[in-house]
C-alpha cells in the first residue's frame, strides 16, 4: 500500500505589487516560518528535505540555489532547487515521501517580479535564441495570443467569453486578501480596453505580484506526530509537451501537457467517477483569460468546446455547481512567477480546511489545482487534494 | 530521515552516454543533450517510447544564454509529452540528476527515467568566466568585484595551511587525472604533464595556477535509470544505485572553516547509511570525487571519508589513488582531464563508474576488482555536496 | 564503452565566430535588489565606521555579516551589537586576473578575516567573518605567517563612506 502524502502546513508572505521592505530571502523566511508554525514542526529537527523552486534569471543571481537554504531552515540539510513552478517542487516532495527517503518535506517558491527592471527582456531570454528571439514580435506574450486565437477558432468561444473569465475572477478576488488586482470589472470594461496582444486586452492578462509560499508535506504516519489538520495530496501529475526551442511542435489552441498531467494525477488519486463530478472547486491556470477555459477542458471538467457555454450559464461562479478560481485566480492575485502554482495550491488547501474566509466554498471536500509555467513553455502540473 | 523502508524495487543504471567534451561545440545545447541521451538509450537497448520520465540537469542559464533552460533542453532530452523537471544545485547538479532520478523510480511513479546533464559554456562572451560574476551576493560581495577563482584559491590556501600540503603535492592530482584522461575518448585536455609543468603554468589567483584548474567546456552526458524489473529485462549487469545523499550548506562561506567540506561529509554519511557502508575507506573500491581544481579532489576524498582529514595528499604521493592503486580515484581523467561542462561533468563521473562496475571501461579499467563505487559533485559557494553510491 | 569516436564537433575560436548561422544576443537583464532591513542597517553601520552583527535570541550566536534569521534556530534575529573591527586572517590569496579573465596591472590581495566576535570556539568550524581585501604585499600574502595574522579594518575617511562594504578599504596587520 503506497504511503499517503498529506499537506500539514502552509505559510505565505506578500501578494502585493511590490515588497520593498524585504530582501527576497526575508520573504522566504517569513513564509517558511509561518508554514512551520502552522504545521507545528521544528524545521531544524523535523524536516527531512527542503525543496526550493527558483529560476536564475527571475532572481538576478547566476546560481540562485546558493541563497535557498538559510532562509527556509535548510542550511546544512538536504536541500535542493527545482528550476520550475512550485507544483513541480511538490511533485518531488511527493516522490521523496513515497520512496521512503523522507517523512517530512518543505517546499518553498517565491517570485519578486517587482525587482526585475527589464521583465519583458528576461522573458525574451527564454525564447529560442536562433529561431524565435531574433524575430520582431513586440511582446513575448504573442505566443499566448496565437494559442487564444486557435482556441477560439476550435471551440467557438468569443472574446466576450474570455472577458467574462476576467470579470468573474477579478470580482471574486475582492473577497480575497491575497488578490491585489481585484476589481468590480464587467465584460465591457475588459473588451473596451486596448489590445495588449490580439485578441487579448490588458485585462485578459494577469499582472505580476511579489509573494513567497511554503508548503510542508508529510507521510500519513509522520503527519500524526504534528497535527490533526491534514489535507491529502491524493495525486500529482506533471508533463512537458515540447521544449521552448521547438514551439512549432506545440498543438496550438490545446494544452496537452495539462491533459497529460491531469491523467497522471487522476490515476494516482484513483478517481472513481468522471472528473467533472469529482471536485467541489478548482483552482486552475488563468494568467491569460482563455487559459481558464482551455484548462477546464484539458482537465476534463468540461467537455471539448463546452467550457465557454458552462461559463455563460454561471456553472463556474462562486455559488455555482463547480466554482472555478474562487480565489480570483492569477487575474486577481497576480502572477508570482514560479510561485504561482503554490499560490493556487495554498488557496485550495485553505478552502479544504474551511479557512478561506469570505470566499469560502461551502462544504468543500475535494479540489483540483492546475498550473502552466507560462510563455514560452509547454509544461503543466496538476494536483488533486481532499480534506482530511 | 528514514532509510529505505518502503523501497520495494531496487533502482539501477542500465545505460550511459556522453558526447565529446570540447571547448567549443558546433552542436546546439539541444543537440548535445540529444546525442548523449540517444547514446545512453542505445546502450540500454531502449527507445524513447520506453522512457516514462525525464530529469534534466544544467547549471547557470547564463552560460547557454537561455532563460528557463530546462524547457529549452526538453525536447533534446526526450521530454516530449513526458513528465520532466530540471533540478539544480550549481556544480553539484551532475550527481544530483541521477540522485533525483532515483526517487522518481523508488517512489513507484516512473519505471524508466532518462537523466540528462548538459552544459554549453562557449556562447558566453567575452569569456564564460564573466558569468560567474553574478553568483555573488549582490550587496555584500559584488562591490569587491570578486572573480570565481578567488574562493577556490582561498579554500586551497586554507587547506594547504591547515594540512601542510604543498603546491607540488597537490599538483600530483592534475598530473594523475590528465594522464588518466589520455585513455578517455571524450577528453578535452588529456596530457602527459609533470608537476613542474603545473608549477610553471600561469598564476591566476595564487595559489591557483592554470594547470590546477579544469577548463571551460561544452558537453553532455546521460544515464538511463530503471526499476529492478526493467533492469533485469534489458541487461545482465545492472549497476544498482545503493545510496543517495545531498546537503546544501549556508551561503556564508566566509563564516566557515574552509579546510574541510562538512556539507559533503553530511551528504556522504546520508548515502553510506542508505547503502549500509560503515567503513567507506575499506568498502569503496573506486571513486570519482569531483575535481574542478586539483586540491578539490583531495578535499572531497576526505569529505567522503576515503581518507582522514589532511591525509589525502600523503596517500596521493604514495600512489594510493592511481589506477593501479589501492583506491583508484578519477580513473576517467576527471574534470581536470576530460573537461568541466558544469552539470554534465558530474553525470560523466557517474557514467564512468557505471562502466567501471561493468568492466567496460577498456584502457581506463582499474586494476583491482570493483564492487562498490562512490561519486560526488560539488557546487555553489562552497555549499553543495551531492553523493551517489553504486554497486554491481 | 566500446566507441572510439564520440558525438560532438569541435570548433576553434576562429571557426565559431565565422559560422554563417551565428546569432548574437545581448542579455538585457537588470534588477533592483531590495537590501531589506538587516543589510540596510549593516550598511548604515559601515557608513558610521562600525561593523554591526546581529544576535540570535535563542542560541546567542552573533552573525557577521548579519542576517534576518538564525540559520540554526530558524527564528528572527533581534539585537544589534557592534563587534570589534579586529580579527585574524583565516586565508589569503593573490589575484593576478580580473573578473573578465584579463591580467591585472596590480595584483590584488584578498582573504577571509575571522573577526574577534565572542561566542565562537577559538578554532571551531564556524565564526563571524568577512571576505575583504588585505593591505599586505603579495609576498607577505604568500608567506606562511599571514595565516592567523592579527588584522584591523582600515576605514576610509568619514566623508568618503557611502554605506557600502567598500567603506572599509582593507584589513591591515596590527603591528
Amino acid at each position: 500500500m503506497p504511503r499517503r502524502v498529506g499537506i500539514i502546513g502552509v505559510g505565505w508572505y506578500g501578494f502585493r505589487p511590490s515588497t520593498p521592505e524585504v530582501h527576497f530571502q526575508g520573504m522566504m523566511f517569513e513564509s517558511s516560518h509561518r508554514a512551520y508554525a502552522d504545521a507545528n514542526v521544528d524545521p531544524r529537527k523535523d524536516v527531512d528535505v527542503f525543496v526550493d523552486c527558483q529560476e536564475d534569471l527571475w532572481e538576478g543571481i547566476a546560481i540562485t540555489d546558493e541563497f535557498a537554504p538559510e532562509p527556509i531552515g535548510g542550511a546544512l540539510r538536504p536541500t535542493f532547487t527545482v528550476s520550475g513552478d512550485g507544483l513541480l517542487g511538490v511533485a518531488h516532495a511527493y516522490m521523496l515521501i513515497r520512496s521512503g527517503l523522507a517523512d517530512v518535506v518543505a517546499v518553498e517558491a517565491h517570485g519578486k517580479p517587482s525587482e526585475i527592471r527589464t521583465l519583458q527582456d528576461v522573458y525574451y531570454m527564454a525564447f529560442d535564441p536562433l529561431h524565435v528571439r531574433p524575430l520582431p514580435t513586440g511582446n513575448p506574450f504573442f505566443l499566448a495570443g496565437l494559442d487564444a486565437q486557435a482556441y477560439m477558432q476550435r471551440t467557438g468561444a468569443s472574446r466576450e467569453h474570455l472577458a467574462l473569465v476576467s470579470a468573474k475572477n477579478r470580482t471574486n478576488g475582492l473577497k480575497n486578501e491575497r488578490a491585489p488586482y481585484s476589481a468590480r470589472l464587467t465584460v465591457d470594461d475588459v473588451l473596451s480596453a486596448p489590445y495588449a496582444v490580439y485578441p487579448l486586452t490588458r485585462y485578459d492578462i494577469a499582472d505580476f505580484s511579489d509573494a513567497s509560499v511554503t508548503v510542508v508535506l508529510a507521510s500519513e504516519e509522520a503527519a500524526k506526530r504534528f497535527t490533526d489538520k491534514v489535507v491529502w495530496l491524493d495525486g500529482i501529475g506533471f508533463s512537458t509537451e515540447t521544449g521552448s526551442g521547438a514551439v512549432e511542435w506545440h498543438a496550438w489552441g490545446r494544452m496537452l501537457s495539462m491533459r497529460d498531467a491531469a491523467l497522471m494525477a487522476y490515476k494516482l488519486a484513483g478517481l472513481a467517477g468522471s472528473p467533472s463530478e469529482s471536485f467541489d472547486l478548482a483552482e486552475v491556470e488563468d494568467r491569460f483569460s482563455f487559459m481558464e477555459l482551455l484548462s477546464l477542458e484539458e482537465l476534463m471538467l468540461a467537455k471539448e468546446g463546452e467550457a465557454h457555454r458552462l461559463l455563460e450559464q454561471g456553472h463556474f461562479n462562486l455559488g455555482g455547481p463547480l466554482p472555478v478560481n474562487p480565489s480570483g485566480g492569477s487575474l486577481a492575485m497576480g502572477v508570482q512567477l514560479e510561485a504561482t502554482g503554490l499560490a493556487r495550491l495554498l488557496e485550495a488547501v485553505l478552502q479544504l480546511r474551511g479557512e478561506a474566509g469570505p470566499h469560502q466554498v461551502k462544504g468543500a471536500r475535494k479540489a483540483v489545482v492546475a498550473t502552466w509555467r507560462g510563455v514560452p513553455t509547454y509544461t503543466s502540473a496538476v494536483a488533486v487534494l481532499s480534506a482530511g | 530521515m528514514v532509510t529505505n523502508l518502503f523501497v520495494k524495487d531496487r533502482v539501477a543504471i542500465v545505460g550511459a552516454g556522453i558526447t565529446t567534451f570540447m571547448r567549443r561545440a558546433l552542436e546546439t545545447p539541444r543537440e548535445l543533450a540529444w546525442e548523449a541521451a540517444r547514446m545512453a538509450l542505445d546502450q540500454a537497448g531502449l527507445t524513447l517510447k520506453d522512457v516514462d520520465c525525464v530529469v534534466i540537469g544544467s547549471a547557470p542559464d547564463t552560460f547557454d544564454g537561455v532563460h528557463l533552460k530546462g524547457e529549452y533542453l526538453a525536447d533534446g532530452s526526450g521530454a516530449i509529452r513526458k513528465p520532466m523537471t530540471r533540478v539544480y544545485v550549481g556544480g553539484g547538479t551532475g550527481v544530483f540528476v541521477p540522485v533525483s532520478a532515483w526517487w522518481h523510480v523508488a517512489s513507484g511513479l516512473c519505471k524508466t527515467v532518462l537523466a540528462v546533464g548538459e552544459e554549453k559554456m562557449s556562447p558566453a562572451h567575452p569569456h564564460p568566466q564573466y558569468v560567474f560574476r553574478y553568483i555573488w551576493d549582490p550587496i555584500i560581495h559584488r562591490p569587491l568585484e570578486p572573480n570565481l577563482i578567488w574562493i577556490f584559491a582561498m579554500e586551497m590556501r586554507r587547506y594547504m595551511a591547515k594540512c601542510g600540503a604543498k603546491k607540488e603535492d597537490i599538483a600530483l592530482v592534475s598530473v594523475k587525472n590528465k594522464r588518466n584522461a589520455l585513455d578517455n575518448p571524450a577528453a578535452q585536455v588529456a596530457a602527459n604533464i609533470t608537476v613542474d609543468d603545473v608549477l610553471k603554468s600561469e598564476v591566476l589567483v595564487w595559489p591557483v595556477q592554470e594547470l590546477d584548474v579544469s577548463p571551460v567546456t561544452d558537453g553532455a552526458a546521460a544515464l538511463v535509470i530503471t526499476s529492478e524489473n526493467v533492469a533485469r529485462q534489458v541487461t545482465d549487469s545492472p549497476v544498482w544505485i545503493e545510496g543517495v545523499g545531498f546537503t546544501l550548506d549556508n551561503q556564508h562561506w566566509e563564516n566557515r572553516e574552509l579546510a574541510f567540506p562538512r556539507y559533503l561529509n553530511y551528504a556522504a554519511r546520508m548515502a553510506y547509511r542508505m547503502a549500509g557502508i560503515e567503513r567507506p575507506w575499506k568498502e569503496i573500491d573506486v571513486a570519482e570525487p569531483y575535481d574542478p581544481f586539483d586540491y578539490k579532489e583531495l578535499h572531497h576524498i576526505e569529505g567522503l571519508m576515503l581518507a582522514r582529514p589532511c591525509e589525502a595528499w600523503k596517500l596521493l604521493k604514495e600512489g594510493y589513488f592511481n589506477r593501479d592503486g589501492e583506491l583508484p580515484t578519477s580513473p576517467s581523467g576527471g574534470l581536470l582531464g576530460v573537461g568541466n561542462p558544469i552539470a554534465a561533468a558530474g553525470v560523466m563521473k557517474v557514467a564512468e563508474l557505471f562502466w567501471q562496475l561493468r568492466y567496460e571501461a577498456g584502457k581506463r579499467q582499474v586494476k583491482r576488482p570493483v564492487h562498490r563505487a562512490v561519486a560526488n559533485a560539488w557546487g555553489d559557494l562552497m555549499q553543495a555536496g551531492t553523493v551517489i553510491v553504486l554497486g554491481n | 564503452m566500446s566507441v572510439t569516436k564520440l558525438p560532438g564537433t569541435k570548433l576553434s575560436s576562429k571557426e565559431m565566430y565565422s559560422l554563417p548561422g551565428l546569432v548574437e544576443s545581448v542579455p538585457q537583464a537588470k534588477y533592483d535588489f531590495s537590501a531589506g532591513p538587516t543589510i540596510s542597517r549593516f550598511l548604515q553601520g559601515l557608513k558610521e565606521g562600525k561593523i554591526l552583527g546581529r544576535k540570535c535570541p535563542r542560541c546567542g550566536r552573533v552573525y557577521v555579516p548579519p542576517r534576518d534569521y538564525c540559520e540554526y534556530c530558524h527564528v528572527a534575529l533581534t539585537d544589534w551589537v557592534e563587534v570589534p573591527d579586529t580579527g585574524t586572517v583565516h586565508t589569503a590569496v593573490v589575484s593576478y586576473i580580473s573578473v573578465k579573465r584579463e591580467r591585472l596591472e596590480k595584483p590584488e590581495v584578498i582573504g577571509v578575516i575571522r573577526l574577534d566576535v565572542p561566542g565562537y570556539p577559538p578554532n571551531g568550524y564556524e565564526f563571524a567573518g568577512l571576505f575583504h581585501r588585505l593591505c599586505v604585499s603579495p609576498e607577505e600574502a604568500m608567506s606562511d605567517k599571514v595565516i592567523g595574522m592579527k588584522v584591523r579594518a582600515r576605514w576610509k575617511p568619514k566623508e568618503q563612506r557611502t554605506g557600502s562594504i567598500l567603506d572599509i578599504e582593507c584589513f591591515e596587520p596590527v603591528r
